[in-house]
C-alpha cells in the first residue's frame, strides 16, 4: 500500500469520524467541561454562577448524606455485579456447551428490551407489599407479605434483583459472544484427556475470556454506579434514604433544591470514582492481553 | 447492566446535569399590537376550565391570545426552572408555596403590587388568609386562584359491614395517648383474616385484611396528608412565623406525640406497618379495599367520587385533638414573570384570573375550590348538583381557627427531605421520634445560617 492511500485512508476516515466526534464533542465534551465549571460554583440555575472555589467540595466531604448515598451505592454495585456476573457466566457457559438455540438467544434478550421505567414500573406492581402479585402467591404459601420495596434491609437487594433481572440476558449473549472465540479443539482435547464440564470451564473458558469479561465488568460497573432510573419509579430513595443512590442524590440537589454548583462536585466525584475504578479494573484484568496468543 | 459501551460514559453523570439546562423552547412573540401569553400550569384537570377562562379573556380583550401549557407535577418546575434559567420562561405560570420561594429570592416573579394598588383589587375578596400566602416584605407576587383542605375519606361500604354509620365520623376526637374515639373507630374498622375486628381480643394483627387506617408516610416536611393536620391539632406549629419563618420546630414534643400514636397503630395491627407499607399510592389502596380510613385533599374529590372510583367512598370532618379540629389549607396562585416582554397584558390575565369571573367559570367546573368565596360556593353547589356530597371541606376551611398554613420558606425541598428521612426512620424503628426529629430539626435551621 502506498503512502498515498494511506492517506487518503485516513483523510476518508476522519470524514467518517466527524458526526461521532461532533456529537460527542457537542453533547459530552461541552457538557462536561461546563459541569466541571459549574462545580466550583455557587450556581442555582437562577443565578449566575460566581467562582467560590473547592466550597462545594468542601461541602461534600463533611456532607454524611454524600457519604450515605455512595455507600448505598456501593452495596448496590457489590449486589449487582455480583449476582448478574455470575448468573450471565451461569447462562451463557450453557449456552455455549449445550445448545444453539437462537429463540433462546431471542428470549433471553427480551427483558433488556423493556425500557427501564417500564422495567421499574413493571416491578413496583409486582413486588408491591398489598397488591402485588408476587406477594399474593407468597401469602397464598403461607408466606408474607414481605415488602420488597418498603423494607429498609430488603429495598435494595430487590432493586438489585430487577436489574439483574433486566440486564442478565444481554450479559450472558456478551459473554457467550466472547465464548463462541474459544476455538473449539481446546475442549475437544481437554475432554479426551478426561477433564469435566467444571474443570473445562476453570482451566479453558474462564482465562480464555477474560478480555471480554473484563469488558463486561467494567461496563456494568460503570452503569451500576449510575443507577437512578429503577430507583426514581419505584422508590425515590425511600424508606429513610435506604435506597438513595448517588445519582438520585445528585439528581435531587440538581433539579429539586436546584443547587447545580454542589450538584456538579458530586457528579465530578463520581466521574473521579468511576475513572479510577475503571482503570484499575482494566489493569487487574489485564484486559489487552488474551491468554489465547 | 448498561447499553453504554462507552467507559467515557462516566462524563454522562456531568453531561446529564448540564446537558438538560441547554434547552428552550416556547416563545411569546408580539405581533403587531396582537399578544399571545404563554401560561403554565401543572393539573390536567383544570386544564379544561382554564381554558375556558382564557378563551372568555380574549373575547374580552381580542388583542391577547393565551396559549396554555400543562405539564405534569414531576417536569413542571424542572421544565419552568430551566426555561427561567435560559431568559425564555413562561409570561403567567400557576405558583404553589413550596417552590415558589427561591423565584423570589431570584428576583423573577414581577411585584404586582403596583398594578393592585392602581386597579383597586380587593384582596379580601379571597378566603381569609390566601392573599397574604403570596406577600413578602410589602410586594404581592400572585393573586390567589383555589384553596384545598382535608378531610377523612373512607370505604362506605366496609364500614356499613364493620357497624360504623356516617353519623360515628361526624364529629371524631383524637389525642396523643389513647387516640380517642378516632382510634376506636379506626381499631373497629379494621378486620383480620377471621372477621375479627380490632376491638375483639381475638383479633390477629399478623393477618390483617382490611387496616382501619392506610397513613402516608412519603409526605415532606408538611405532613398535609396526615400526621401534619393531627400534630396541629395537637399545638404543633412548623415554623417561627409564616410565611417566610427561618426558624423550624419539628423537635417539639408535641409533634413526636402525634408521631408515636401512628407508630402505637401499626404496633396494634390498625396500620401497616412502613416496611409493610406500598410503594403504590393510597388512593390505589383505598380502591383495592385494603385501607377503611385515610385523610385526603379537597383536590381528590373527583378520585374518590367521580365514576372512576373503584368502591363508594365518603368524606368526614377531621378529628378534633387537643386543641380543636384543624386541617392544612393551602392555595396556589398565578405569578407573571419579570423577564416578560409583556408586563400590562399579563396583569390583565392575571386580574382576570384572580376575578370572580374566571373564577365562576372554574367553580362551575367543580374540579377545585377558587380562591373567591362566591366563586367556592359555586364549586360546592356543581358537585351537589352531581349528587357529591363535599360540605366538609367548605366547613373546614370556614370554621375559625380550623386551618393551618402549610410553611412557606426557603429551602422548603431539601427540609422536605431531611423531615421527611427522619419521620420514615422513626416508624421503621430505627430511631425514637424525638431523637430523629430534633436531628432533622437541627440539619433544616443549619440551611437558614
Amino acid at each position: 500500500m502506498s503512502s498515498t492511500k494511506q492517506r487518503d485512508d485516513r483523510r476518508a476516515a476522519w470524514w467518517f469520524l466527524a458526526p461521532v466526534l461532533t456529537g460527542f464533542a457537542v453533547f459530552y465534551g461541552y457538557p462536561a467541561i461546563r459541569g466541571a465549571w459549574y462545580s466550583v460554583t455557587d450556581y442555582t440555575m437562577l443565578s449566575t454562577p460566581a467562582f467560590v472555589g473547592a466550597d462545594n467540595y468542601d461541602k461534600l466531604v463533611h456532607d454524611s448524606q454524600f457519604w450515605r448515598s455512595l455507600l448505598v451505592t456501593i452495596w448496590y454495585v457489590v449486589l449487582n455485579i455480583g449476582s448478574q456476573t455470575v448468573l450471565a457466566l451461569l447462562v451463557a457457559a450453557l449456552m455455549h456447551r449445550l445448545t444453539r438455540s437462537v429463540l433462546l438467544r431471542a428470549t433471553l434478550l427480551l427483558p433488556w428490551l423493556v425500557p427501564n421505567v417500564t422495567v421499574g414500573l413493571l416491578w413496583m406492581w409486582l413486588l408491591d407489599t398489598n397488591l402485588g402479585f408476587v406477594n399474593h402467591l407468597l401469602t397464598s404459601l403461607g408466606v408474607g407479605p414481605v415488602g420488597f420495596l418498603t423494607d429498609a434491609t430488603l429495598a435494595m437487594p430487590s432493586i438489585a434483583a430487577i436489574n439483574t433481572w433486566a440486564y442478565t440476558g444481554y450479559t450472558a449473549l456478551l459473554l457467550y459472544a466472547g465464548m463462541l472465540q474459544i476455538p473449539q479443539y481446546l475442549y475437544e482435547g481437554a475432554s479426551i484427556d478426561g477433564a469435566g464440564e467444571w474443570r473445562m470451564f476453570r482451566s479453558i473458558t474462564l482465562p480464555l475470556l477474560r478480555p471480554i469479561l473484563a469488558l463486561v465488568l467494567v461496563v456494568s460497573l460503570i452503569g451500576s454506579f449510575q443507577i437512578f432510573d429503577t430507583i426514581a419509579v419505584t422508590t425515590q430513595g425511600d424508606p429513610a434514604g435506604a435506597t438513595r443512590v448517588l445519582y438520585y442524590f445528585i439528581y435531587q440537589q440538581a433539579f429539586s433544591y436546584f443547587q447545580m454548583g454542589y450538584a456538579s462536585a458530586a457528579a465530578v466525584f463520581l466521574a473521579l470514582i468511576l475513572g479510577i475504578l475503571t482503570a484499575v479494573q482494566l489493569r487487574l484484568l489485564r484486559a489487552s492481553t488474551s491468554d489465547l496468543t | 447492566m448498561t447499553r453504554r459501551t462507552r467507559a467515557g460514559a462516566a462524563l454522562l453523570s456531568i453531561a446529564l446535569l448540564t446537558g438538560l439546562t441547554a434547552c428552550s423552547s416556547g416563545d411569546s412573540s408580539g405581533d403587531g399590537d396582537a399578544v399571545t401569553l404563554d401560561y403554565w400550569l401543572w393539573d390536567d384537570n383544570q386544564k379544561a376550565a382554564y381554558q375556558a377562562c382564557a378563551d372568555a379573556f380574549t373575547a374580552a380583550n381580542p388583542t391577547i391570545k393565551i396559549q396554555i401549557t400543562q405539564s405534569a407535577w414531576d417536569q413542571y418546575w424542572q421544565n419552568l426552572t430551566t426555561q427561567l434559567a435560559s431568559g425564555d420562561a413562561p409570561d403567567v405560570w400557576t405558583n404553589q408555596g413550596s417552590y415558589y420561594p427561591q423565584f423570589v429570592a431570584s428576583g423573577q416573579i414581577l411585584d404586582i403590587q403596583p398594578y393592585v394598588d392602581a386597579d383597586k383589587v380587593d384582596v379580601s375578596q379571597y378566603q381569609a388568609g390566601l392573599a397574604d400566602l403570596f406577600t413578602k416584605d410589602g410586594k404581592r407576587y400572585g393573586l390567589p386562584k383555589d384553596w384545598d383542605t382535608m378531610a377523612l375519606v373512607y370505604n362506605v361500604d366496609h364500614l356499613g359491614k364493620q357497624g360504623i354509620k356516617a353519623d360515628d365520623l361526624a364529629d371524631l376526637s383524637w389525642n396523643p395517648t389513647d387516640g380517642g374515639t378516632f382510634e376506636q373507630i379506626i381499631a373497629k374498622a379494621t378486620r383480620d383474616a377471621n372477621g375479627r375486628n380490632g376491638l375483639d381480643p381475638a383479633f390477629d394483627k399478623t393477618k390483617v385484611q382490611v387496616y382501619g387506617y392506610l397513613p402516608e408516610w412519603a409526605d415532606g416536611s408538611q405532613g398535609q396528608n396526615g400526621w401534619g393536620n393531627l400534630a396541629a391539632s395537637n399545638g404543633f406549629t412548623y415554623l417561627d412565623k409564616n410565611p417566610w419563618g427561618t426558624q423550624y420546630k419539628y423537635d417539639d414534643p408535641a409533634l413526636a406525640a402525634t408521631i408515636d400514636w401512628f407508630k402505637s397503630l401499626i404496633a396494634k395491627g390498625y396500620s401497616p406497618a412502613l416496611d409493610k407499607n406500598s410503594t403504590l399510592s393510597r388512593d390505589t389502596l383505598m380502591g383495592a379495599g385494603k385501607g377503611a380510613i385515610s385523610y385526603a385533599g379537597s383536590w381528590t374529590i373527583n378520585t374518590y367520587l367521580g365514576d372512576d372510583a373503584k368502591a363508594k367512598f365518603a368524606f368526614a370532618p377531621v378529628p378534633a385533638g387537643p386543641q380543636g379540629r384543624k386541617t392544612a389549607i393551602n392555595g396556589l396562585s398565578d405569578a407573571i414573570w419579570a423577564g416578560t416582554e409583556h408586563k400590562d397584558a399579563a396583569w390583565k390575565w392575571v386580574k382576570f384570573l384572580g376575578s370572580a369571573d374566571c373564577q365562576n367559570i372554574v367553580g362551575d367546573k367543580a374540579v377545585v375550590f377558587p380562591a373567591i368565596k362566591s366563586a367556592s360556593a359555586k364549586a360546592l353547589a356543581a358537585h351537589q348538583a352531581k349528587q357529591r356530597d363535599v360540605q366538609v371541606f367548605v366547613d373546614e376551611a370556614q370554621a375559625p381557627g380550623g386551618t393551618f398554613f402549610l410553611p412557606i420558606t426557603e429551602h422548603g425541598n431539601e427540609v422536605s427531605q431531611a423531615v421527611q428521612d427522619a419521620i420514615q426512620s422513626a416508624v421503621l424503628g430505627q430511631s425514637d421520634s424525638a431523637t430523629a426529629l430534633k436531628k432533622a430539626n437541627n440539619q433544616v435551621n443549619a440551611l437558614f445560617k
